[in-house]
């Protein structure tokens, strides 16, 4: 059994995030289209915290029978790994479309200087 | 007496993503109904001959290096309406689903000054519009949700038939949702204080092009915009001034 106090720390914490994530879309420093699998990830890990006999029955599928929080871990770096992945995508498009931008700028000014 | 339509400055901003089929009669249709409407074509990032169409047809086309999205696109209409200091401003799809015959109806409160913000809703009145039935349940639950969020009945949250007076233009060029923008735009508009009204109008099978909603992506659409409005409750809202008119 997931020991208590770990179940409040770990619920505290992505209650934390939840909240961040809140404010920082409230103040638009974050992008509800990036903000989104934040919010997944605080509400999967917090649904997981405070729901201790589910942790206790995914722990033993995966057949971790001595500390099932390690399923909380677990579950919290897959996350991060899905947020990165997804931050990559965002950062390649970025990327292009600069790339982009840079070229139609130095083919403006090159019309405006000969133009 | 309301203002006449000819006392204004005035412009149609048409977004269009591969329209090229649907791009040249939508402006034909809207010269053909006020002669006076500047038309402003956004290109969002077409890889046919969208922008060529609309230039040869004299429209004023901006042609976005990428594609940004319907949000970017219509925002990028409302700050050129903004800058070239435009009285009026007319929001209509370029492919080709909503009439200029109908202008008169959306245009009408915002020349009697009775809305700022005026949308052509599908499902009020006349018009026979089809849909499937899990669009449908979506557009109700958006109905529903932004009604209660303005407090005041809203049937059609996901309409790109609009038009707005300065204070509209002036409000979507500083500030337009991403995305998935209308629903939001509604809510946005309402919270800046700027008076929305409905009116029915009847509006066509789309012409050519794809929806840009697919059905993969509704969920995460819904989610999205769930989110904004529910995080716009708590945000604050600026009322903006009035322009003097020049």
């Amino acid at each position: 059994m997931t020991p208590l106090p770990v179940s409040i720390a770990a619920a505290v914490a992505s209650f934390l995030l939840l909240v961040v994530v809140f404010e920082l879309i409230r103040s638009r420093r974050l992008r509800e289209r990036y903000a989104l699998l934040w919010l997944l990830t605080g509400v999967v890990l917090l649904a997981l915290s405070l729901w201790r006999d589910g942790l206790n029955t995914i722990a033993g599928w995966f057949g971790v029978e001595t500390y099932p929080p390690a399923i909380l871990g677990a579950v919290g770096a897959l996350f991060i790994l899905l947020v990165l992945l997804h931050y990559s995508t965002v950062i390649s498009r970025l990327s292009d479309q600069n790339t982009i931008l840079a070229q139609r700028l130095a083919l403006l000014e090159q019309q405006l200087r000969e133009g | 007496m309301a203002e006449q339509l000819s006392d204004f400055q005035r412009i149609a901003i048409v977004p269009a993503l591969n329209e090229e089929e649907t791009v040249g009669r939508v402006i034909d249709e809207i010269r053909a109904f006020d002669s006076g409407f500047d038309i402003v074509v956004v290109d969002d990032g077409s890889v046919d001959r969208t922008a060529g169409v609309a230039a040869d047809r004299g429209a004023h086309v901006l042609r976005l290096p990428f594609n940004l999205g319907i949000g970017g696109a219509v925002q990028t209409g409302y700050r050129f309406a903004f800058e070239h200091g435009y009285d009026i401003a007319v929001q209509i799809d370029g492919d080709g689903q909503h009439d200029p015959s109908q202008l008169p109806k959306i245009l009408e409160p915002v020349l009697a000054g009775e809305a700022d913000l005026c949308v052509g809703s599908r499902f009020t009145g006349d018009g026979a519009y089809r849909s499937s039935f899990a669009r449908r349940v979506g557009i109700k639950i958006f109905a529903g949700v932004v009604s209660a969020v303005v407090r005041q009945k809203v049937t059609d949250t996901t309409s790109g038939f609009r038009a707005v007076n300065r204070r509209g233009i002036a409000l979507f060029a500083a500030d337009y949702p991403h995305d998935y923008p209308e629903v939001e735009a509604t809510v946005m508009c309402v919270k800046h204080k700027l008076r929305l009204k409905e009116v029915p109008v009847a509006m066509r099978e789309r012409g050519g092009g794809a929806s840009s909603i697919t059905a993969v992506r509704s969920v995460y659409y819904m989610t999205k915009v769930l989110l904004a409005i529910f995080v716009g409750m708590f945000r604050r809202y600026a009322v903006p001034f009035e322009e003097e008119r020049r």
